[in-house]
């Protein structure tokens, strides 16, 4: 209950912690920016994929919009066109640098780390320089930001000052001697411009990472970001080109496919420099360490089990056989590709059904007017109790673990969302 | 034996469980409005409602459907007598081979049970997951939105 | 292809038939449309005792409204209600020989047919009646099936109706019209949206069994071994059926022969040996591969002078990728052959299943019943043959088979990939001095036809080898269709490279090379209409001396709003046009698009489109076949193109073949008609795609100031083109 001292101690001081305004000042135009300086901040805006968040759904790229559903309510991701007027066509660079630096805005106020700047802040100065000249040249559009809908006492931005007082740490990346170049590259961007922590690390009760924990697996718009480190859920160790391949593509054949908050992200990592990707997938690879022993047996046997027919027994296996054997057992024609055999997938071996639940429901969809996999959504097909079999049937044939304990509540929170 | 309610009537059908919803209606019942697209849920030819709910019937076993309320483009009206959403589609000549458009009018269906005045938008959202290849497109919106009118 | 007519005025009947004249069967001059084919009036009218009409077509509905046209074309001249008529379609056994119901010519073939044959029907009545009633001709009152209150039904007596046809009809004034030129609701619409069996997927024959075949995982695959042991087992299965590679299963419920061909597959080992060109690659492999070449197109002195632009332009192999994958019923009993199919030309495919299985052509009859829109030669008659050859293992046992949406995917004739090459000078004075253009492309046409053109045919024990493939001539063409542009140049020369090594299976899909070549040459003309600093459509017009191809243009231009339309960052608009095959119908599309350039998605705006199709039977089936036209346009020029690798295609599934969907369509279509009452009909079915194509590639570089010449215009080369 400590922070939560500290924070009513300091209620009436924060609004008097924020920052300085800088003053408003049109972005310069796009003739004054260098065209490689231009390409090289969408490359690596492509890395930090700031279309995702900043775009809405079936709206203009970067003109804000899109709901963020976090424990603390929803935020709407702004406007970060050069509009003058509704985005961020009055800020200069020093403001740009500032906020993703700092995570304040041009006119002083804290952000909400719902902007990742705790892992922006590790951007080089010439990284943020390339960002700002991407950002800055961008096609305007004149598009209201929309108010966040915060739950108190989240919605008093003044308490931010105190929040990052007690869990932010600024600065740039400090490489590792030890290490060589492609693992300081891939750590540079994974835990800098990528931002995967966001996902992939536990976070407290106010929403900081629980840094000695990182990459232990986390929590994003209801779908369970794995543990990326040696807790990893795999049912086979990713290879550092199987996580290239992932990354770049929304695919590995023996993993895994990019669902929910990850497609958005694949698909920017198609648009990244190749080596960059490479990079992060072999710092990825370190960052699980090499499989155990026992890992390597469980790997063995979910390989087997891959090939094999499932076996039916009970109601989920009747289920599974009727609605999800078809296509995920083998005998399946390649079509434009199988679908993953479900011993290999990580969403069957993580602690929360909430993937899961969320494929089968939902589906997974290729970006519009893209090849990709499809798989349809059994949303209105099952029945809740239908799901609840599926799922126990899954968890334990593929999963070959104890059963899950929070089917009900997700499948609930899942159904809320869809009303 | 499995028992299934469809269009109202008690069906009692002598197949393997895991057969899909769509080649019992076909096969079995010679139900014949719902059609088979693709067989992998990514079409929306075969388009039925479950209890009001829009289903692809091509990836829905059938005994996942006991007890439940099976309703296909037949049980909506006739030739005689279309239901609403028939004669939308029917006014607005809503079709080119067709073959689509029985899907389309129960995806419609499930739609306008649960909103009954949808937004251009809301309908263009909602039927994405049918597909038309003729480009019958336009027209189908209109009729949604025909049918809509009706009420 | 002039129609000649009579206008038959209330005073007077110019053309009299007098019997003597009938039985002397003697005429001069080609009959009007598939009747030069087809002489014998009651090989498309018959009137029975019973006062029943039946009008008879070798053309087949797909979906483009034709049966209602048709209906009311006889309706018209035999001057009935639609409602009385019965119209039978496609049949060996009953109906003429029409060939195949493509290239946008039925109303032209079969429309121009019955609108004459109904015409010289209705002026024999007219003589009977006359006779009966001792009334001169042209005073009876015709009205509702009757003369002078005399049913069609007792006027008709015997064989009256088998006569020859003569080369000019009494047809009836267009103003005096109450049936063509006007709405009349599609007469199949009601049953397919209430669940009648219309469709051949639909067809249930008692005894029927369902089959599926296997297809090879690629071109030109092997059998090497087969263990059906697991699949025959399986519930429901009646056998399995094998000759050479050709390998099918038959049983008496569809999933159980669903599941049991997964279970075949499993146990068949196959010998591949496809070697698929790199994709990136194909049109450098077209450009290289051996052509005949062909100077279709000579006008000037081309190729004189000051330096061109040039341009090239290139389009991948495309689907039809029909919304339900190709399907056939057949039977064999006594020695005969029935085959319900949705081919497009039953004649045709009798001819090829007879080849095949060796039968005499009178052995075996082809019906057709609706498939889903085919979009030209796809896999129904490939479905024909796999359903022919399991009914001969199974006599006296109908026969469906139903292809999957990976074999048809996988196996039916793709819309050729094609190259293109335009380069051309303005004059001074703003017009185009010189215009030249190439197109390299495969066959457009591998219709059965032989055997030897049918999938099933390669894989039996003797296969059947596909003839080489042949160029459809000008002035219709096929890859070069529409290469030869409508617009005068004062010097122009257009070749056709006709390449006959075909990498993938390649067939004629809706447009043919027309949708390249209007893509291309539109394309184009606005390069050459910036380089005069004109306005597209001002510049199109310079050059248009057909005032009906004008009257296109400035329609769409006009109702679009074209000058006073005013540009804003991310949007702009563009213009295509093009006289189908310089033959058919006139249609000219003016749109605006907004281009994101960091998503790469191209958003389509409004999109307005006029039509000149001559004399309108049914105006909204022109509507709707130019709507339809336009949304199938955009899918396949925004996102459509056939993924292969070494060895294979993979694009097997709408996963793996994405086409428009809801979201992506236009805001808004507005297409508008101009009618030619009294002139020939021409073809419309085709007319909207090259110009759709044309019109979102000029839009585009309107918006972007960056020229797209390479389809599809997918997210990823827009946003590679456009640049960060």
């Amino acid at each position: 209950m400590r922070p939560f001292a500290v924070i009513l101690s300091t209620v009436a001081v924060c609004a008097a912690c924020a920052a300085d305004p800088v003053a408003p000042d049109a972005v310069p135009a796009r003739s004054s920016f260098d065209p490689a300086l231009i390409a090289k901040g969408a490359q690596l805006a492509a890395i930090g994929n700031c279309q995702a968040c900043h775009t809405a759904e079936g709206g203009r790229s970067f003109a804000g919009g899109r709901p963020i559903e976090t424990p603390f309510g929803t935020f709407y991701g702004t406007n970060i066109t050069p509009d003058p007027d509704t985005g961020i066509g009055r800020w200069s660079e020093q403001a740009f640098v500032r906020a993703l630096r700092e995570g304040v805005d041009r006119d002083g106020r804290h952000l909400y780390p719902a902007f990742p700047y705790e892992y922006y802040t590790r951007l080089t100065d010439e990284d943020i320089h390339a960002l700002y000249a991407y950002i800055a040249t961008r096609e305007p559009v004149r598009a209201q930001n929309r108010p966040h809908e915060l739950r108190a006492p989240f919605n008093l931005r003044g308490l931010l000052g105190t929040w990052k007082a007690l869990y932010f740490e600024r600065g740039a990346f400090r490489p590792d001697a030890v290490r060589d170049a492609q693992w300081n590259r891939g750590a540079y961007l994974v835990n800098g411009l990528g931002h995967c922590g966001a996902c992939h690390t536990p976070r407290g009760v106010l929403g900081a990472e629980k840094k000695d924990q990182a990459f232990s697996g986390g929590v994003a718009e209801g779908w369970h970001g794995p543990a990326l480190n040696t807790r990893s859920p795999a049912p086979v160790p990713w290879t550092a080109e199987q996580l290239f391949k992932y990354l770049r593509t929304g695919l590995d054949d023996t993993h895994a496919i990019a669902a929910g908050p990850m497609e958005p992200v694949v698909r920017n990592l198609a648009r990244a420099p190749e080596e960059d990707v490479r990079a992060m997938a072999a710092y990825l690879e370190a960052l699980a360490g090499p499989p155990s022993a026992e890992r390597r047996k469980k790997a063995d046997v979910a390989l087997a089990q891959a090939k094999a027919a499932s076996r039916a027994n009970g109601r989920g296996a009747e289920v599974y056989a009727g609605t999800c054997a078809a296509c995920h057992d083998r005998g399946r024609e390649a079509g434009s590709g199988g679908a993953l055999p479900l011993a290999l997938g990580t969403a069957m071996t993580i602690p929360t059904s909430s993937n899961l639940l969320r494929i089968t429901l939902e589906g997974i969809a290729p970006p519009e007017g893209e090849p990709g996999r499809s798989m349809p959504g059994f949303a209105d097909a099952l029945t809740d109790g239908q799901v609840k079999d599926l799922a126990g049937y899954i968890r334990s044939e593929f999963g070959r673990a104890a059963a899950w304990t929070d089917v009900d509540e997700e499948l609930k929170k899942i159904r809320e969302e869809r009303r | 034996m499995i028992s299934l309610d469809v269009n109202g009537k008690t069906q009692e059908l002598d197949a393997d469980p895991a057969t899909p919803l769509l080649y019992v209606l076909r096969d079995h019942l010679q139900l014949n409005g719902a059609k088979f697209g693709c067989g992998l849920g990514q079409c929306g030819a075969c388009t039925v409602l479950v209890d009001g709910r829009a289903v692809f019937s091509c990836v829905t076993p059938i005994s996942t459907l006991a007890g439940r309320r099976i309703t296909t483009l037949e049980g909506l009206g006739t030739p005689e007598k279309p239901g609403r959403v028939q004669r939308a589609f029917i006014a607005e000549q809503a079709a080119q081979c067709g073959y689509c458009i029985p899907g389309m009018i129960m995806q419609a269906q499930a739609l306008l049970e649960r909103t009954p005045h949808p937004t251009g938008a809301e309908i263009r959202k909602h039927m994405s997951g049918n597909l038309c290849r003729c480009g019958t497109h336009m027209r189908i919106l209109r009729a949604v939105e025909r049918a809509a009118r009706e009420t | 292809m002039n129609r000649r007519r009579f206008i038959a005025r209330s005073g007077a009947l110019v053309v009299s038939f007098s019997f003597l004249s009938r039985l002397a069967g003697a005429q001069a001059g080609k009959l009007p449309g598939s009747l030069n084919n087809e002489p014998m009036l009651d090989a498309w009218i018959r009137v029975g005792a019973d006062d029943r009409i039946t009008v008879f077509t070798g053309k087949a509905e797909l979906g483009q409204g034709i049966k209602t046209a048709l209906i009311q074309v006889a309706a018209e001249e035999l001057m009935v209600e639609p409602s009385r008529i019965e119209l039978v379609t496609a049949d060996t056994a009953r109906t003429p020989d029409e060939q195949y119901t493509a290239g946008s010519q039925s109303m032209q073939e079969s429309g121009t047919a019955i609108l004459h044959a109904a015409a010289q029907a209705r002026a024999v009545l007219a003589e009977l009646a006359a006779k009966r009633l001792g009334v001169p001709a042209e005073q009876l009152t015709i009205r509702d099936g009757a003369m002078n209150r005399v049913a069609y039904g007792e006027l008709v007596a015997g064989e009256v109706l088998h006569v020859r046809a003569q080369p000019q009809s009494p047809l009836r004034d267009p103003a005096a019209r109450t049936v063509m030129g006007k709405p009349l609701a599609r007469v199949d619409i009601p049953a397919k949206l209430t669940g009648q069996p219309i469709y051949v997927q639909d067809l249930r024959l008692p005894g029927m069994v369902h089959a599926r075949v296997l297809r090879p995982p690629s071109y030109g695959a092997r059998l090497r071994a087969l263990d059906s042991s697991a699949a025959a087992g399986m519930p429901g299965v009646l056998k399995v059926v094998r000759d050479g590679s050709f390998v099918a299963l038959a049983a008496e419920h569809e999933y159980q022969a669903v599941t049991a061909a997964r279970a075949l597959a499993n146990g068949a080992q196959w010998d591949e040996q496809a070697k698929l060109p790199d994709s990136k690659q194909i049109h450098e492999l077209l450009r290289t591969l051996p052509s005949q070449d062909t100077v279709i197109h000579d006008n000037g002195k081309s190729g004189t002078g000051a330096a061109m632009i040039e341009a090239e332009y290139r389009r991948p192999y495309q689907m039809h990728a029909s919304i339900g994958p190709s399907c056939a019923v057949a039977l064999y009993r006594d020695e005969a052959l029935t085959v319900w199919t949705h081919s497009q030309g039953v004649y045709p495919l009798r001819g090829a299943l007879a080849e095949m299985t060796g039968m005499p052509a009178e052995r075996v009859r082809c019906i057709h019943m609706e498939g889903a829109g085919c979009y030209g030669h796809n896999a129904a008659d490939d479905a024909a043959a796999d359903a022919a050859l399991v009914a001969r293992a199974l006599p006296g046992r109908p026969v469906r088979v139903q292809w999957m949406r990976e074999d048809e995917h996988g196996w039916e004739p793709f819309g050729p990939a094609m190259l293109s090459k335009a380069r051309g000078r303005v004059s001074a004075d703003g017009t185009v001095e010189d215009f030249q253009y190439e197109v390299w492309s495969n066959t457009h046409s591998t219709r059965p036809g032989p055997a030897g053109y049918l999938a099933a045919a390669w894989l039996v024990e003797k296969p059947f080898a596909p003839p080489p493939p042949r160029a459809i001539p000008q002035p219709t063409g096929g890859g070069d269709r529409n290469a030869i542009p409508l617009y005068k140049f004062a010097n122009s020369r257009v070749v056709h490279h006709f390449v006959t090594e075909m990498p993938l299976r390649v067939s004629a899909l809706r447009a043919l090379g027309a949708y390249m070549n209007i893509f291309s040459i539109e394309s184009f003309m606005d390069e050459l209409a910036a380089a005069a600093r004109a306005d597209p459509v001002e510049f199109r017009l310079r050059h248009l001396q057909d005032p009906r191809a004008q009257a296109v243009v400035r329609t769409a231009a006009e109702r679009f709003g074209w000058q006073a339309w005013k540009k804003q960052p991310g949007r702009g608009r563009g213009f295509g046009f093009a006289r189908y095959k310089n033959l058919a119908a006139y249609t000219a599309v003016a749109c605006e698009v907004e281009v994101d350039r960091d998503s790469g998605r191209v958003r389509v705006g409004r999109v307005v489109a006029a039509n000149d199709s001559g004399d309108i039977v049914n105006p909204d089936g022109i509507v709707n076949q130019i709507e339809g036209g336009i949304v199938q346009s955009a899918s396949w020029t925004l996102h459509e193109a056939v993924a292969f690798d070494r060895a294979r295609i993979t694009s097997r599934d709408w996963g793996g073949y994405p086409i428009l969907r809801f979201p992506d369509l236009p805001q808004s279509i507005e297409v508008h008609l101009l009618n030619r009452p009294g002139q020939p009909f021409l073809g419309t079915g085709e007319a909207a795609q090259g110009p759709t194509a044309a019109a979102l590639a000029n839009a585009f570089a309107d918006a972007t100031g960056t020229r797209l010449r390479e389809l599809p215009f997918t997210a990823a080369r827009v946003r590679q083109a456009l640049g960060a």
